[in-house]
């Protein structure tokens, strides 16, 4: 297949496109803005709709009816549109309706800067709105994982019924790479929510309402249990990770997005030294890769280390939440737009390993 | 030789801004410094800043006017909100397209229609400046943007949304004006529009509005010169200068 | 009698000045300033007549007029 060089935020958008996304509406902000701007031009082309909304509100709520009808839709943002969009997304996982959301990270909070973070973390994993619900949210790394991670967020979104975000830095929106682009998706091979979308009736003729307000307090107890349960089997089943020289390590990284580059060179170059240094590479970051932190042998394991473009650091707490004390979890971090760099990453693993008990 | 002309006090003498060249931004800022300057008003001011190129020297203290600058389309809110705790203050807020007249235009609607003493400057350059030149509910017809490449069309975006006309039909407003930038002439205009504003505000006569049709050169993608020619020659068309309201 | 004088640090040389004065003696010189940027100049000051608009026009507050 041939190799394309594109830029992230134009990649992602034309995988939406091939993944059979056929309505978007955004609105500006730095620095996803090439995503509305090429899907201006594309969308028209595939026959899809382009709106660029007044606002964010404005855009997830536009989002919020269209996928309501069946048709993949998607929005783009930053951080400060993420927060006003968290209240479409609060209902578009309570009336259950896919949609894909994408975040491209600038530093923080508010307007903070325009450089790339990882600043999002706990807001985009913990909080898609009141209720204690959750979205599944992916990190790609590259820009051919985050091509990648796109097109799969719209089949995710569709057959848990859930939106899914999925968050990369402005350095992967922004940078060009080669990648391949998937197959264009023919639309009619996609699901068709005719059990559930709004243009059509169920089948004893009655009207389809969506709505989010639920009478029945038992009833509402109910819908809150089933989306426990959808937590669970995302936990259960749908975790993702890259497990990078685990078998023998001693010292294990973990970090996900431009950061997880600079790691995992790190981490090759550490081995050169004879440390033995491994990497976890979170790729879906909700659900949370429990599983690849519960196979590590901590009688071999001796330090974690997590590193994020984030201070105070986000990451941390589940990393630190799940190792649950079997080894000390170390923070290496920068932020505000500060870019953590290999050689830090070695030094500060080297300098530790020296000084770290049990270690030959 | 007695100097007649000098720069206004609330801007450093040696210290540039960073708008583009040819940028309108400059000349409101000084205009408005003028104004502040002439009635003594430094202490009192309060500005509210937007999201958006708009607050770019004031965010670096450029410009000697308190200050704060709020998230994107809320200026108007936060400014209504602290004219009412503060009515002996003056307080305006100074906003461009995206901010005043997409994300923020509920805010704008129920501000112009709750009124008070407040003043709003809303900067008129027809795209989203700071992001790169997206499309802006003012944007033209047949305006090529980032976001409607082919140029802005009736069928699928609206009429270019005139705000003077729309805040004109509340009760509250009392003096609602467009003015330009294009020439030295207009520009005095332009100041004048902005005392009248600041002095109703001062003696409590109403809510005010002074919407300045004001160049982009770098996302117009034309010379500053050429822009102000652009503004006189097609902007002015779309955007009609005039009073729209004024209670005498 | 009457003259400008134009900051060299803040003009950025948008040529506002240049169209307004109505005596054309202004013109964008050779010099460029630390910024990048090629400034303007009066090329005549035995003809300024004081009149501001030059000043009144600049973005940059960048004109100072003396009569």
């Amino acid at each position: 297949m041939e190799k394309i060089f594109l830029k992230g935020n134009d990649a992602m958008a034309e995988a939406a496109i091939r993944a059979g996304c056929r309505f978007f509406a955004g609105y500006p902000i730095t620095p996803q803005n090439e995503i509305p701007e090429y899907l201006s031009k594309r969308l028209p082309e595939v026959n899809g709709v382009f709106i660029q909304g007044e606002s964010e509100i404005a855009s997830i709520s536009m989002v919020y009816g269209v996928a309501s009808t069946g048709i993949r839709s998607m929005t783009s943002s930053s951080g400060p549109g993420l927060c006003l969009k968290t209240e479409g997304i609060n209902f578009l996982v309570a009336a259950e309706i896919p949609a894909v959301i994408i975040d491209v990270m600038r530093a923080g909070p508010a307007i903070g800067g325009i450089q790339p973070a990882q600043q999002d973390y706990t807001f985009i994993t913990g909080g898609a709105g009141p209720g204690g619900v959750r979205c599944f949210v992916l990190a790609p790394y590259t820009v051919q994982e985050a091509v990648d991670l796109v097109y799969e967020a719209f089949d995710i979104a569709d057959k848990f019924r859930n939106p899914v975000i999925v968050m990369v830095d402005g350095a992967i929106g922004n940078m060009m790479e080669n990648i391949i682009l998937p197959e264009l998706r023919e639309l009619d091979t996609l699901p068709q929510h005719e059990d559930w979308k709004i243009t059509k009736r169920d089948a004893d003729g009655k009207a389809r309402i969506i709505q989010t307000y639920i009478h029945s307090v038992i009833g509402l107890e109910e819908a809150n249990k089933r989306m426990a349960e959808k937590y669970k089997i995302w936990e259960d089943y749908e975790q993702r990770y890259e497990a990078i020289m685990l078998e023998d390590a001693e010292i294990v990284v973990t970090a996900y997005g431009i950061v997880a580059r600079m790691a995992k060179a790190a981490v090759k170059e550490l081995r050169k030294e004879g440390i033995k240094v491994g990497m976890i590479r979170p790729i879906a970051i909700y659900p949370f890769p429990k599983k690849a932190f519960d196979s590590l042998d901590y009688g071999r394991v001796k330090q974690i280390w997590d590193i994020e473009l984030s201070i105070p650091s986000q990451m941390f707490r589940d990393v630190d939440y799940t190792v649950r004390g079997r080894a000390p979890v170390y923070q290496l971090l920068r932020s505000g737009g500060m870019m953590t760099s290999k050689e830090s990453i070695i030094k500060a693993i080297r300098e530790k390993a020296l000084e770290g008990e049990n270690y030959e | 030789m007695n100097k007649v002309y000098e720069k206004p006090k609330l801007i450093p003498a040696d210290l540039s801004n960073s708008w583009c060249p040819g940028c309108g931004h400059g000349t409101i800022h000084k205009l408005i410094a003028n104004t502040i300057d002439t009635y003594r008003m430094k202490e009192e001011t309060i500005m509210i800043s937007p999201v958006g190129c708009g607050t770019m020297n004031t965010a670096t203290g450029w410009f000697d006017c308190n200050s704060v600058a709020c998230a994107h389309g809320r200026a108007s809110a936060a400014a209504y909100a602290i004219k009412k705790c503060y009515p002996d203050r003056l307080v305006f807020a100074y906003q461009g397209d995206g901010d005043l007249a997409s994300i923020g235009m509920a805010e704008t609607i129920h501000t112009a229609n709750r009124g008070g003493n407040l003043t709003i400057i809303f900067v008129n350059n027809g795209n989203f400046g700071m992001t790169g030149g997206q499309m802006a509910p003012t944007s033209l017809i047949g305006q090529r943007t980032t976001t409607s490449q082919e140029g802005r069309n009736f069928k699928d975006h609206g009429n270019p949304i005139g705000v003077c006309e729309l805040i004109a039909t509340l009760e509250m407003p009392k003096y609602v004006v467009r003015v330009s930038l294009h020439d030295a002439k207009h520009v005095i205009q332009t100041q004048k529009a902005i005392e009248k504003a600041f002095r109703m505000q001062s003696e409590g006569k109403g809510f005010s509005f002074v919407e300045v049709l004001s160049p982009c050169p770098t996302n117009w993608k034309m010379s500053p010169v050429e822009s102000m020619k652009h503004i006189n020659d097609v902007v002015i068309k779309t955007y009609p200068l005039g009073v729209f309201k004024e209670d005498k | 009698m009457a003259k400008i004088i134009i900051s060299e640090n803040l003009c950025k040389g948008c040529s506002l000045c240049v169209t307004q004065c109505p005596k054309n003696i202004i013109k964008i010189s050779n010099k460029i300033n630390s910024k990048g940027y090629t400034i303007a100049e009066q090329t005549d000051d035995t003809q300024c007549t004081g009149c501001t608009l030059c000043a009144i026009v600049c973005p940059d507050s960048a004109i100072e007029v003396y009569k």
